[in-house]
């Protein structure tokens, strides 16, 4: 089969993230990410203003792992789903070895089948690793456009 | 002036009627009687306007309230509220090198002290209009507030009776603070916290030392926190402060076990273990350390995670918990990326804080359509003294004790 274009893979890479997270298969979202990587959740305006801490912060695919583990067996919260809209992947610059990327995300929230909320909106700010046989993130910052936060942020982004 | 209807105990603090979390008038009076009242609220860190000319914008109860550093070097508050129209002064969250602020509606113009300086069109335009001879631009200047710092925290107050601050706090509160804030910090992360709640559903949770071990399953199963380990808590001596702390215990504990209790499921285990992984920076071996300062002030360290909450109500059943995540100056990469790692345990995902943030809204879903049905504060008896046991209500008595003053009732 001929090999899809960067920008192909990045459609077909966030279309089966969000869809990952989305159906609540959420022991596989560890899978899209390198075994040594960085995830952060944060807003807009510490990544603006250079402040390092996220509300999720993960430099590590067991760690990733371990968020998971924790929501199925420790973490006590209400029963919830997303539903992720991303946008088209911009490009900011690739080589042969990673590709840096934006992509823009907008999910609604669930909860117990209730109604449906606007939850975050903001901007995958992305390096995919080009080496493997499908892409893997080096790094997600998943930078949210506001600063206030739902009071409950459980599935990740 | 309107007075609530709802019923409370004669004396003592070990019912609270739930109406109080959901009654426009308890709402109202906290707003005067609270906020406006005999009491010291947060600000800001004294860092983060470190300069001449820096300011943030933050609200005391509702009120909106700019704190700015004047060319003189101190700092100084007032209401973000145009004297004027009501408009707000300052729009921004915060800011550097102001030299004034200036409304944008009719640019009525303040000093970084709140003083009104300048009036557009005063004197009129080509002879006509203007202020009228008599208008004093000095009888005209938003309400100013008290300003004092106590290891970097910036405090303000709308009464001129309240005691002085390191008074209000008193010797134990002061001591466990300068515990955490003895040395520089800086700024790691800012993020607000929406809560479905009643401010005072937050706070209470902040000074319940029964539940952490109950309803936070992740502290347990790592023995960061469960009663059996040596610890305490201190209630400042009218009630309004307190301070939760306790040290790991290696020991296991099977109390849980005897009581089948949820808290208790063995065999969890991190596969990568590096976010716990901390070093030793408290010489006391006190390995989690909440405070809080009534009404609306926590200081917390975790292990290496250390934080201020500021608990702001955004009406009856809203509250702002903004978080600020702090790190010391002298941090190397290795301590500042150990504190980056722990603070997943705490905020809207945090493997610890997410149960705090939604069980207020647990309580204020639940308490729709109540009457005269009070909530029972009965563990570890009905003081609201300092006590080695963290199984007991003593700092949530306490803080009813304290309010039940201010707010006359």
């Amino acid at each position: 089969m001929e090999k899809l274009s960067l920008r192909d893979q990045l459609l077909d890479f966030n279309a089966s993230y969000t869809r990952c997270i989305d159906s609540d298969n959420l022991e596989s979202w560890p899978g899209f990410f390198a075994d040594v990587c960085h995830y952060r959740v944060t807003s807009a305006e510490n990544d603006r203003t250079g402040l390092a801490a996220g509300l999720m912060y993960a430099t590590s695919r067991a760690m990733l792992e371990d968020r998971i583990s924790a929501l199925r067996h420790a973490n006590v919260y209400e029963r919830q789903t997303y539903r992720h809209m991303v946008g088209l992947p911009h490009v900011v610059r690739s080589d042969a070895n990673e590709a840096e990327c934006e992509t823009p995300f907008l999910v609604v929230r669930i909860v117990q089948g209730d109604e449906t909320f606007l939850y975050a909106t903001g901007l995958y700010k992305d390096v995919f690793d080009l080496n493997g046989e499908k892409l893997q993130l080096k790094r997600r910052v998943v930078v949210c456009d506001s600063s206030r936060f739902d009071t409950l942020l459980a599935v990740p982004l | 002036m309107q007075t609530s209807t709802i019923q409370w105990i004669p004396q003592g603090e070990t019912r609270v009627p739930l109406a109080v979390y959901r009654d426009d008038q308890v709402y109202a009076d906290e707003q005067r009687n609270i906020y406006r009242g005999d009491t010291w609220n947060y600000l800001c860190l004294e860092n983060e306007i470190p300069e001449s000319g820096d300011y943030r914008t933050t609200f005391v109860g509702e009120t909106p309230v700019v704190v700015a550093r004047d060319a003189d070097g101190e700092i100084y508050a007032f209401e973000n509220r145009c004297t004027h129209r009501g408009a707000l002064i300052c729009l921004e969250k915060s800011g550097k090198d102001a030299k004034d602020f200036q409304c944008v509606y009719h640019a009525w113009t303040y000093s970084l002290k709140g003083d009104l300086k300048g009036v557009a069109f005063e004197g009129g335009v080509n002879g006509a209009g203007g202020m009228p001879e008599g208008f004093c631009k000095d009888h005209h200047h938003p309400t100013k507030l008290r300003v004092a710092i106590f290891c970097g925290l910036v405090f303000g107050s709308f009464s001129d009776d309240v005691d002085p601050l390191e008074e209000y706090l008193g010797d134990e509160i002061c001591a466990r603070i300068e515990r955490v804030l003895g040395r520089p910090v800086e700024v790691i992360g800012r993020f607000t916290q929406a809560l479905p709640n009643n401010w005072k559903l937050y706070y209470e949770n902040v000074k319940d030392t029964y539940h952490a071990s109950l309803l936070h399953l992740f502290f347990t199963t790592f023995r960061l926190n469960r009663l059996s380990q040596e610890g305490g808590v201190i209630v400042s001596e009218t009630g309004a402060h307190h301070v939760s702390y306790s040290k790991v215990d290696e020991d296991g504990f099977d109390g849980y076990k005897d009581q089948g209790l949820r808290s208790d499921q063995s065999g969890y285990q991190l596969k990568d273990p590096s976010l716990l992984q901390g070093f030793k920076e408290f010489d006391d071996g006190i390995t989690l350390q909440i405070l809080s300062v009534f009404p609306g002030f926590v200081l917390q360290q975790i292990q290496n995670c250390l934080a201020i909450r500021q608990v702001l109500p955004r009406g009856i059943d809203k509250t702002d918990l903004n978080w600020t995540y702090i790190g010391y100056v002298s941090d190397t990469p290795a301590q500042r990326e150990v504190r980056l790692k722990q603070a997943n345990l705490i905020g809207a995902a945090g493997f610890v804080s997410m149960e705090d943030g939604a069980v207020g809204g647990f309580v204020q879903r639940g308490i729709a359509g109540t009457r005269a049905e009070q909530a029972v504060l009965e563990m570890g008896g009905d003081s609201t003294v300092s006590s080695s046991s963290r199984a007991t209500e003593a700092a949530v008595r306490g803080f009813w004790k304290q309010y039940r003053v201010l707010m006359g009732v």
